[in-house]
């Protein structure tokens, strides 16, 4: 029996196993790769850790400070393992894996959930024209190129101006392949904007926004593109139809929280964020089950999502220790849906006495404006941003809150 | 025949002046127009009159260039001689060539594509119909009511998963409930079994359903396959029972003596042959034409196709359908149908199109029929969209099988016009054309049994189904079953080898999705398909960049970096 079983073994999954060694728990990570470090393995730009460790860290550089740690800590781990289902039994949880030994059951009093994110694939963004090969989700591009050594095309387009599509357009330049340009729907790029910089404007790379593939173009590998421009509601505008041939089309249009392992135990998810709806202290709708990571939401910085996985794991080893304490009672954090994408935690437990930290996106860039969270009315906390963005994910805290049940608490988003 | 009757009909209703005469007991036109559409309804105001079929030549501006072939030409089969050629490795081909693979005979089955199943047989939504639509007495109808009691041995010879769901005509009001009078009458004369259910016992059979649907007809005998891996079962018990299979084989043209086809030439070199099975799908035309013995047309009929996430594959069981209450409509189309993997498949839709391989897919017509199609059940979205595809028909001006001997040639055998109900149909179409094949080889010498003829083929074994006992036993003796490559579907490293070592061998990634069903989940090999082309690689020795998605030309990688 362990205390904790972390599941995933990236930045989110060490962070929260760490803490739990630390905070005395028999702790278990199980990790579906051949090595700890999860996507970041693949990051070889740099960018990582300047708010946890002040420095400007290659992915596999951040990766392997906590897999060191994971190490000394003497954490058990247990990689190239496939967790095959997950059940709730009694006081405990079960956990059937698969690896190359064999199938077992293992059963832990904690469970952390650190599986990640996965891309949006073409099918979902339902581009007309054929199949064929050559499309590719930037990740998947970027895990060919900078851990298998393979060039997926020479000619390119780019749809979609995530970071991690930003960051590919580099990397593939680098590489000698032809980035034709990165096409944006929307109006304004999506992601960061010290990406659109170092990745985009340093290597001539163009950016094009309101435009999108209409169709894709080859019977069996790429051959070419349509690109139509859209108006504000993402509507395609009559006659602005261009050809482009190309051999690749990298797509880079969302992340999507893996949550397979939350729903089987019926974890109750969030619309906003498709990760599960957490307390502050990360625990899911199912007690003892931790959430944290892009498993949560979607980061842009590899540091909070370590953050996110030190609360879950130093929590869930509370709660393994029974050390927990598990009031039932707790506030909804209200938002507006036209200010917010989304905000993390969703809800609130009445008596708290550690930092509550509050994550969110606004849904619309705003310049000049005043975040407060109000409750009963009244506003208890005020912060002022210059400009606010969605690619750009806020972050406050909250000192010792002590609620009261019938009245209510919301974060608000105003004019200054 | 009033030739002059129908060109004056076309002109009138098309407004296309063409040249109509009489061929092969076929209605021939000829001709040009402006659009696609006013071909083919050119096409079916000639199939209305009596005639063997209509050859429709009318011509429009642009050319179809969808038809996909080999890019390489050798003389390897030069040497080859057979008593039988079959032209087409889907359904219908493979089918044929499994139940002839019973006899002594030299047995070669030609496939332009890289792997078998490649066109309809990969493209449809793996229905076997109850042979309730069918016109009574056709030989579509015929052959489906047949076919389909056939799939219960079939299936358990060949070991291919069926699903024994039944299917569900929905309909949304009571004003419709007459016409459960009309179903009974008819499902009486071809002795099928069927029931008329209302609301409340609908709900017992499917409880998600949407509240407008108020009463169903319902008929037991439907079932669900995958097309595709019943295809490849065919296929492989037919290699293994010594058929030979000869993939990117493409026949360029006929050769015929007389009366008889004395071979054929293929991109690979000329094979000759005793008898010629077409069975072509949506080119059997083209076949026919090299032959010089075309009496019909096919004009492919597109359907898309959709799949919802396995997560939501729990609002729905079975088969189900609204129909559309048009007379006009010749097109078919589905509703919704769980299928052997657990996935809602949506569709398919149905139009007319030019080009025989048109597989692309529209956003606009997708998500209208996603919609359309989901309104008779509740919590599926078109968000749970995973993914989508189209495919053809292979439909004739007459709308019926074409199973017979050439009427000009003694050893031309045509399966044409195979659309839907085709794949519910193919063991019953098989045993007809073997029939036929005997019939014709027999006039020449005495056809003897396959002594040894093994009707009984086992698929790979698939771990994620099997009882932790069992699974753990398997990886015990072979640790690749414990390592998962396809995160999705729980697919294994021992299960991808396992397809890479089966009777057709394959190495394209799509090759090993099919068999496998890894990267056939929500991501859609994001994750595992640079996994998948790295075994691909290790066990066929090819470069990475040899590993293609489906044909040599669909490469993945196009080089090593830097």
């Amino acid at each position: 029996m362990y205390d904790v079983i972390v599941i995933g073994g990236g930045p989110a999954g060490m962070a929260a196993a760490i803490k739990a060694k630390q905070n005395g728990s028999k702790t278990l990570i199980i990790e579906r790769e051949k090595k700890l470090g999860g996507i970041l393995k693949q990051c070889i730009h740099d960018g990582f850790g300047l708010i946890k460790f002040k420095k400007q860290l290659t992915g596999p550089e951040y990766a392997q400070r906590y897999t060191e740690l994971v190490n000394e800590l003497k954490i058990e781990t247990m990689v190239n393992t496939y967790v095959s289902n997950l059940k709730v039994n009694g006081d405990f949880f079960e956990i059937t894996i698969v690896n190359r030994k064999g199938i077992k059951v293992l059963f832990s009093k904690a469970l952390v959930l650190a599986n990640g994110c996965r891309e949006r694939s073409v099918k979902q963004i339902f581009i007309d024209g054929t199949r064929p090969s050559g499309v590719f989700t930037a990740g998947t591009a970027q895990y060919l190129v900078n851990r298998k050594g393979y060039l997926p095309c020479k000619n390119c387009i780019i749809l979609g101006s995530g970071d991690i599509g930003l960051i590919m357009a580099r990397r593939l330049k680098l590489e000698g392949a032809n980035v034709l340009g990165v096409y944006e729907v929307k109006n304004s790029p999506s992601g960061l904007t010290r990406n659109i910089i170092q990745c985009l404007d340093d290597y001539n790379i163009p950016l094009y926004l309101s435009k999108t593939i209409s169709t894709i173009h080859g019977k069996n590998r790429v051959i070419g593109v349509d690109i139509v421009s859209v108006d504000e509601n993402l509507k395609e505008i009559p006659n602005t139809k261009e050809y482009i041939s190309c051999d690749g089309v990298i797509l880079s249009v969302g992340l999507i929280p893996e949550n397979e392992n939350a729903e089987s135990l019926n974890v109750s998810i969030s619309k906003n964020t498709k990760g599960p709806i957490v307390d502050q202290n990360l625990m899911t709708s199912i007690p003892g089950v931790f959430s944290c990571g892009n498993a949560l939401h979607v980061n842009d910085l590899v540091d909070y999502v370590s953050e996110s996985g030190e609360i879950a794991g130093l929590n869930a080893s509370k709660y393994a220790f029974s050390h927990y304490e598990n009031f039932d009672e707790f506030l909804n954090l209200e938002f507006n849906d036209n200010d917010f994408l989304y905000v993390v935690p969703q809800k609130l437990k009445i008596n708290f006495n550690e930092n509550t930290i509050i994550y969110f996106r606004v849904k619309e860039e705003i310049e000049n404006c005043v975040v407060r969270i109000l409750y009963d009315n009244k506003c208890i906390y005020e912060k002022k941003y210059n400009k606010v963005k969605p690619p750009e994910m806020e972050r406050i805290i909250l000192k010792n809150i002590k609620l009261d049940i019938t009245k209510s608490i919301s974060l608000n988003l105003g004019k200054e | 025949m009033n030739l002059e009757k129908i060109r004056k009909k076309i002109k009138k209703k098309v407004g296309i002046d063409v040249k109509v005469s009489e061929e092969l007991h076929a209605i021939k036109l000829e001709g040009n127009a402006k659009e696609w559409e006013q071909v083919v309804k050119a096409g079916y105001i000639a199939a209305d009159s009596k005639c063997k079929g209509v050859i429709n030549n009318i011509l429009v501006d642009t050319i179809d260039d969808s038809i996909s072939k080999p890019n390489f030409y050798n003389e390897e089969l030069d040497q080859e001689e057979c008593d039988v050629l079959i032209i087409g490795a889907g359904i219908i081909g493979c089918s044929i060539a499994r139940e002839l693979s019973k006899y002594k005979l030299n047995i070669i089955l030609v496939e332009k594509e890289h792997d078998v199943a490649m066109h309809a047989s990969s493209r449809n939504d793996g229905m076997i119909h109850p042979g309730f639509a069918p016109k009574i007495n056709s030989l579509k109808s015929k052959m489906n009511l047949r076919g389909n009691y056939l799939y219960n041995k079939i299936s358990e010879d060949l070991d291919v998963e069926m699903n024994k769901t039944g299917s569900l005509i929905l309909f949304d009001s009571y004003k419709t409930l007459p016409l459960s009078l009309i179903f009974s009458i008819k499902c009486k004369k071809i002795n099928l079994e069927s029931k008329t259910l209302l609301r409340k016992k609908l709900l017992e059979l499917e409880p998600n359903l949407a509240e407008k649907v108020k009463w169903g007809y319902y008929l037991p005998s439907a079932k669900v396959m995958s097309p595709y891996l019943m295809t490849v079962a065919y296929a492989e018990n037919a290699v293994n029972n010594g058929i030979k299979l000869y993939l990117d084989t493409c026949v360029m043209n006929v050769v015929r003596k007389n009366k008889e086809i004395t071979h054929v030439i293929t991109n690979q070199g000329e094979i000759k042959t005793k008898v010629v099975i077409n069975a072509a799908g949506t080119s059997a035309d083209i076949i026919a034409d090299m032959a010089g013995d075309r009496f019909y047309t096919i004009h492919p009929r597109k359907g898309e196709i959709a799949l919802a996430d396995k997560k939501v594959g729990k609002y729905f069981n079975r088969i189900a359908g609204m129909p559309e209450i048009s007379l006009k409509s010749k097109s078919k189309g589905g509703g919704l149908i769980k299928t052997v993997a657990g996935n809602i498949l949506i569709g398919p839709n149905a139009f007319e199109v030019q080009k025989k391989e048109d597989y692309t897919t529209s956003n606009k017509s997708l998500k209208e029929m996603i919609n359309d199609r989901l309104e008779i059940i509740k919590s599926v979205h078109q968000r749970d969209v995973i993914t989508y595809f189209a495919g053809t028909r292979a439909a004739t001006y007459k709308e019926e099988f074409i199973i017979e001997l050439s009427e000009n040639l003694d050893n031309f055998i045509h399966v044409a016009g195979i659309q839907s109900p085709g794949f519910a149909s193919a063991p019953a179409i098989a045993e007809r054309v073997e029939n036929i094949t005997l019939e014709v080889l027999n006039k020449s010498f005495n056809v003897e049994k396959n002594k040894n003829y093994n009707p009984i083929r086992r698929k790979n074994k698939n771990l994620n189904i099997m009882d932790k006992e069992e699974r753990d036993k398997l990886i015990h003796k072979n640790s690749d079953y414990g390592e998962i490559i396809c995160r999705c579907e729980e697919i294994s490293k021992g299960e991808i080898i396992d397809a890479l070592n089966s009777p057709i061998s394959v190495d394209t990634v799509d090759g090993i999705k099919r068999r496998t069903r890894a990267g056939m989940g929500r991501c859609q090999g994001g994750f595992c398909m640079p996994l998948i082309m790295e075994i691909i690689s290790e066990y066929k020795n090819l470069k990475m960049k040899d590993v293609y998605k489906k044909n040599s030309e669909s490469t993945i990688v196009v080089k090593e970096t830097k």
